[in-house]
């Protein structure tokens, strides 16, 4: 059972970097950089919103929030004090995802089910208005363009690589939570929230601890996201943001770790894919979802996972 | 004797129906004894209003010396109480092992550390796999909990308790359900882990083999009220509850 575990783990690793790695020796042009920046940098997000919804259950539809704080630190920063403070600004706005969600979270855990659900998002789309109208601070509907990441961070090979480090590392912290104490403690508050009581422990406040983290690693994916395209806009704030993280965790599995970071890429190249030939691509995501609530409901990641489950029980019997 | 817990006048009402009716008694350290009486009489109410699950209306309820009637049942259970529940409650999809090793890391005041993974942290693991072996679950650890058996999940109830090392433990009918052979098994085991775990028992049952076979007193409830309590032989002859509750053939 656990040497399964170590060889599973292993394996997501070693492909992970052998796929990830060999990108840019690979990639025909500087688009395929951009869409591989892309997996890895929504991949993470969607990790680390399952944190919330598949580990702790917890369906917030307000991360977008803390996606646009961290892009709109980055953007602000560099265009009001130059290139240098790119870093910082990855920085300052993970910091102020981890104040912002303290705050909010006090409120929003107080309650749950669908009402947790509707409050996170009504803050997604106050923090969207406000950027939307206020034009001369974020630029409104225009968004920031030209943010360059300094020095040989402006490198699209270099900044690639960057953000390979950094999910890699995320995504390893995030492993590491999943297995801890903690990561247990929070699965069984989703499975039975009053028995957790009578183990002695707060619900709500291991609940906030877990808003709050995956919080932060919303807000670093928005700040990485910006020196990818190079630009911000204030959809990065918008319900549909948040709507496609849940997309993503839905489709790869929200009960597999790893599940909504193969999410995100399916995701990420229907759209490259299907969007090249049409602009109707939004059908075929809503197909694919269709598809998946009804025949698939494990996502991806967990239907497989049960399939082998069951191929090695059944040659477990017949041997 | 030396109470461990005692109650005086519990009352807690649900709109006009009253559902504990100044309940007083006192349980001394170390004893094992028994709460009867027909459905709706209050036992399970009771039993949430020791665990601050309610808070009742009128009354005091001490622990150890200390008025808890008010604590939240984090508090509670932080003083040393353990419950298992009626309705069997504990994590299905989590492995049988790790019901009880979180139990024993809350304990330890382990559950907010991220970065060590939960086989690393020894002591919770060692102590959850003893009382696994205790309860002679130790064979089906890695299974996940929705697996087993009704009557294993019942034990497991009780082994998630126990990972919090209480020094009272409250068993809300641990043998429904079974089958007279599991329930037989069950009644030697709970005699066995209150001496083993050394802890003062109140349990609630209806099954009068259980609670006569074991329990030193016995508390009969009947309408929210203390009909009588006293030695199971006093229980057994006594004209009242024979009406209220037991019966003719228990004789």
């Amino acid at each position: 059972m656990k040497h399964r575990h170590r060889i599973k783990e292993v394996g997501f690793w070693a492909l992970f970097f052998l796929v990830f790695g060999l990108i840019p020796v690979f990639a025909k042009s500087e688009y395929h950089l951009v869409l591989a920046n892309h997996i890895l940098i929504w991949g993470m997000f969607a990790m680390a919103f399952n944190m919330l919804f598949g580990v702790t259950g917890m369906l917030s539809f307000g991360q977008a929030l803390y996606y646009g704080l961290g892009a709109y630190w980055v953007g602000l920063m560099v265009k009001t004090f130059g290139e240098a403070w790119f870093l910082p600004a990855i920085g300052f706005g993970v910091l102020s995802a981890v104040l912002l969600s303290m705050l909010i979270g006090l409120l929003v855990i107080r309650v749950s089910g669908v009402y947790f659900t509707v409050l996170t998002l009504a803050f997604g789309q106050l923090a969207w208005q406000i950027t939307f109208k206020w034009y001369h601070f974020t630029g409104g509907d225009d968004g920031i363009q030209g943010i360059m990441a300094p020095g040989i961070l402006g490198n699209h090979i270099v900044y690639y690589c960057f953000t390979l480090l950094l999910v890699a590392v995320s995504i390893w912290i995030l492993r590491r939570l999943v297995n801890s104490p903690l990561g247990l403690t929070l699965r069984c508050i989703r499975q039975n929230p009053d028995r957790v009581r009578f183990l002695g422990r707060r619900v709500r406040r291991n609940q906030l601890r877990i808003y709050v983290i995956s919080s932060s690693f919303a807000a670093l994916a928005g700040g990485l996201m910006s020196g990818v395209n190079n630009s911000i806009h204030p959809d990065m704030f918008y319900w549909t943001t948040s709507g496609e993280v849940i997309l993503m965790g839905v489709i790869g599995g929200i009960g597999q770790f790893f599940g909504p970071f193969i999410g995100a890429a399916v995701i990420i190249i229907i759209q490259d894919v299907v969007g090249a030939r049409t602009e109707y691509w939004s059908l075929i995501i809503g197909l694919v979802m269709m598809t998946m609530v009804l025949l698939l409901p494990r996502g991806l990641v967990g239907e497989i996972q049960a399939f082998m489950a069951r191929f090695k029980s059944g040659a477990g019997n017949r041997g | 004797m030396q109470p461990i817990l005692e109650l005086d006048a519990v009352t807690k009402s649900f709109g006009g129906l009253r559902v504990t009716s100044g309940v007083s008694f006192s349980i001394e350290k170390g004893s094992i004894s028994a709460i009867i009486g027909p459905n709706g009489a209050g036992k399970t109410t009771l039993f949430n209003q020791i665990t601050g699950y309610l808070n009742p209306d009128h009354g005091r309820i001490v622990f150890e010396g200390e008025d808890i009637t008010r604590l939240s049942t984090r508090e509670i259970v932080a003083r040393g109480m353990g419950r298992a529940f009626q309705v069997t409650s504990f994590f299905p999809e989590e492995t049988v092992l790790d019901n009880i090793r979180v139990a024993c890391l809350s304990r330890l005041n382990m559950t907010r550390k991220t970065m060590k993974s939960v086989s690393e942290f020894t002591d919770a693991t060692d102590k959850a796999f003893s009382i696994l072996e205790s309860l002679g679950l130790d064979k089906q650890a890695d299974r996940q909990a929705f697996e087993l058996a009704h009557g294993d999940q019942k034990l497991l109830d009780i082994g998630i308790a126990l990972g919090l090392e209480p020094k009272m433990l409250l068993l809300d009918e641990p043998t429904s359900g079974m089958s007279p052979e599991e329930r037989l098994l069950t009644r030697n085991l709970i005699q066995k882990l209150w001496k083993e775990f050394n802890l003062t028992l109140l349990f609630i049952e209806h099954d009068m083999d259980t609670v006569f076979g074991i329990a030193q007193t016995v508390r009969v409830l009947q309408m929210g009220r203390l009909l009588a309590e006293g030695s199971p032989e006093e229980i057994r002859r006594n004209p009242e509850v024979i009406t209220a509750y037991l019966g003719e053939e228990v004789l």
